[in-house]
């Protein structure tokens, strides 16, 4: 199936006197697995319902495949949409909840009644297919036993598959997801997870997929944006998101769960001090600003307390999570950190103990006061 | 003792309650039991005639025989058919638009349907009856339909109902290629069933009884619906007093009603009961 690239220009979206969206320009290949990743109000969903043409933007344009969208309408642009609540149709059977896009698009309305449709020549051939590509659609998402069911006889789980099966049946060229995963429980949500990573993989459609768990974005996204108050921070691969956030903001969001944070005065000869001690790390220092140095807890390491270097800090409580435990610290500089070490190495620290911390400088960023630790680093190109 | 408090109060409650409905039924038991009962014996000092088998066939022959009230019938039934489809078809979509869809005006317009609600149909009857008479359409069923086809109380209803639809499910049909009046039909419109059915009860009730607008455009007996035909074969009165017949036309006017009712009584209360919000 042929997917399309989807460019956003310049989109802007005011309610109001707030700014919902602010020059949103994202470009997405064709076939790839795009998350709009976000805190809840930051305006990802807007962007995707004014993709899908459900809502009108007060700037900036939106391409797919060439064309322009702006004055299409939803139902022509070729795009499927599967939303938070599955807006499942209430009063039909599951069979016909997915058979819908198919029927009003293919179906006359004189074919669509039921006894006078059924003698119709051209209707029965095209209902025969509308058949065949939902029995398709439903075997691929074992759906086959509940075709006769309503929605309301279905569970959650049940209802989202349905949802996808609607959004599918149709083989549209760019999938929009609104946080389809949200109102799962956990086990259901990480296999339904692994069936949306399935899928896309087997049907290679354009996909953006809205989302606020960092985990769930990590784990579909060829590329994750990042948008916060209606802004796009971030546009890169999970790795790079995770190793290289653009600011702090973006550096706390994808946080699972802590970051260690501390105010820094302006680095001097490419070092920063913190307290009496020197730390060279890697990021370009030439900005002359103070800010904050962060890091995660997996990148700082426990040592002895007379360790040339080390902060000097003191165990105040101990979290243990399976193989690794999170080590809460004091450090004498007046800032609390976290460091996430093995379980087996926790094992003998006490609450109290006196240690050295050190940070890994490779994987420490400075974020100066005035926002972005790269400048110009917001572009989305693909 | 609370227990015992509350099954007094009960009590009391209920017999507030029985009190109410037998003072309703009354008359319906009378009705149908005069229409059982010779003429002579109707008003013989008792406080219920008593039936017999040949007033019975008596009452119910005169009224079958001497008045076309089979014919009324049927123009009960055609006028209040067309009347109630007709409103429905108006009032869905109009109920849809006003719920769901912006566009300049609206407020203005929801306004307007509630005032309609305020104005009862003597004001424009005049109006409409100078209109309908040059169009040449007095003693028609066109003039008994199409003064009623446009109901705000219906649309007011509907639009009531489909307000709290979730949105989302609309944006759904959208993008499935739904166009706004297939919208309508065919997702608001099964899911205001309940809606439909109570308005359907109002509707049919007050179109049958109705003895006001028939009066007004019609005058050929042979247009008459239920009501006006048996005020019409009262007044014409082979039988002025002939009260028997009258009862048993007047059974047999109700009867259909009352199965209708019957047959529909749960989607009403639950309609009445969601419509309330």
């Amino acid at each position: 199936m042929a997917a399309l690239d989807l460019h956003i220009d310049d989109i802007g979206k005011r309610y109001g006197a707030i700014d919902v969206l602010r020059g949103i320009c994202l470009n997405v290949a064709a076939g790839e697995f795009v998350t709009l990743l976000g805190p809840s109000g930051c305006g990802k969903s807007t962007l995707l319902r004014i993709i899908a043409g459900l809502e009108r933007a007060d700037q900036g344009h939106v391409r797919a495949g060439g064309r322009e969208l702006d004055a299409v309408a939803p139902k022509d642009r070729d795009l499927a949409f599967v939303f938070q609540s599955y807006a499942l149709y209430p009063h039909l059977s599951v069979y016909d909840n997915i058979a819908a896009p198919l029927v009003m698009r293919e179906l006359s309305s004189l074919e669509r009644l039921p006894v006078i449709g059924g003698l119709l020549p051209g209707a029965v051939l095209r209902k025969r297919s509308i058949r065949e590509r939902v029995g398709q659609t439903s075997a691929l998402l074992k759906l086959d036993a509940l075709l006769e069911r309503r929605p309301s006889a279905l569970s959650g789980g049940q209802r989202q598959r349905v949802a996808l099966g609607r959004a599918m049946v149709r083989k549209p060229k760019i999938f929009l997801m609104d946080e389809p995963l949200a109102n799962l429980d956990a086990a259901l949500r990480i296999h339904t997870r692994g069936e949306i990573a399935r899928l896309h993989k087997e049907m290679q459609t354009t996909t953006i997929f809205v989302t606020h768990d960092q985990a769930e974005a990590a784990a579909l996204s060829d590329r994750v944006a990042v948008i916060f108050g209606g802004e796009l921070r971030q546009v890169a691969a999970p790795a790079d998101l995770y190793r290289e956030p653009v600011d702090l903001d973006v550096a706390r969001f994808l946080a699972q769960p802590f970051l260690n944070e501390v105010a820094v005065a302006a680095p001097m000869g490419g070092a920063l001090m913190i307290g009496g001690s020197r730390i060279i790390i890697r990021d370009a220092l030439g900005s002359g600003q103070a800010g904050t140095l962060a890091f995660r807890p997996e990148h700082a390491t426990l040592v002895d307390k007379d360790q040339p270097g080390a902060l000097a800090v003191c165990v105040t409580r101990i979290e243990h999570a399976g193989m690794d435990a999170h080590v809460f610290v004091n450090a004498e500089v007046g800032a609390e950190f976290v460091a996430r070490i093995s379980a087996e190495r926790a094992r003998p620290l006490r609450d109290g103990d006196n240690l050295g911390l050190n940070i890994d400088p490779e994987n420490a960023w400075f974020f100066p006061s005035s926002g972005s630790r790269r400048p110009g680093d917001h572009s989305g190109a693909a | 003792m609370i227990l015992a408090q509350s099954s007094s109060s009960r009590i009391a409650s209920d017999a507030v309650l029985m009190t109410g409905a037998i003072v309703m039924v009354f008359p319906f038991v009378w009705m149908i039991l005069a229409s059982l009962t010779p003429q002579s014996e109707i008003f013989n000092g008792d406080l219920l005639p008593t039936p017999t088998l040949h007033g019975a066939i008596d009452n119910y022959g005169t009224a079958l025989s001497a008045i076309p009230l089979l014919r009324f019938m049927a123009n009960g039934i055609v006028v209040c058919v067309a009347i109630l489809v007709l409103q429905i078809a108006i009032a869905i979509p109009c109920g849809y638009a006003l719920a769901k869809l912006s566009f300049p005006g609206r407020p203005i317009l929801l306004v307007a349907v509630l005032l309609g609600l305020l104005v009862p149909v003597q004001i424009p009857t005049i109006p409409i009856y100078i209109a309908l008479a040059k169009s040449g359409l007095l003693d028609s069923y066109a003039a008994l339909v199409l003064p009623w086809i446009v109901s705000v109380f219906a649309i007011f209803l509907f639009r009531q109902f489909f307000v709290t639809f979730p949105d989302e499910v609309l944006d759904a049909a959208r993008l499935d290629g739904f166009s706004e009046l297939s919208i309508a039909w065919r997702i608001m419109l099964p899911a205001a069933w309940p809606a439909v059915a109570s308005f359907s009860i109002f509707s049919i009730v007050a179109h049958w009884n109705d003895l006001y607008w028939p009066m007004v455009v019609i005058t050929n007996p042979d247009m008459m619906t239920p009501s006006l035909g048996i005020a019409y074969f009262r007044q014409a009165g082979e039988g002025t007093g002939n009260v028997g017949a009258l009862m048993a036309g007047g059974v047999l006017v109700t009867a259909p009603l009352v199965a209708l009712f019957l047959l529909m009584q749960k989607h009403f209360i639950r309609g009445l009961v969601l419509g309330r919000h």
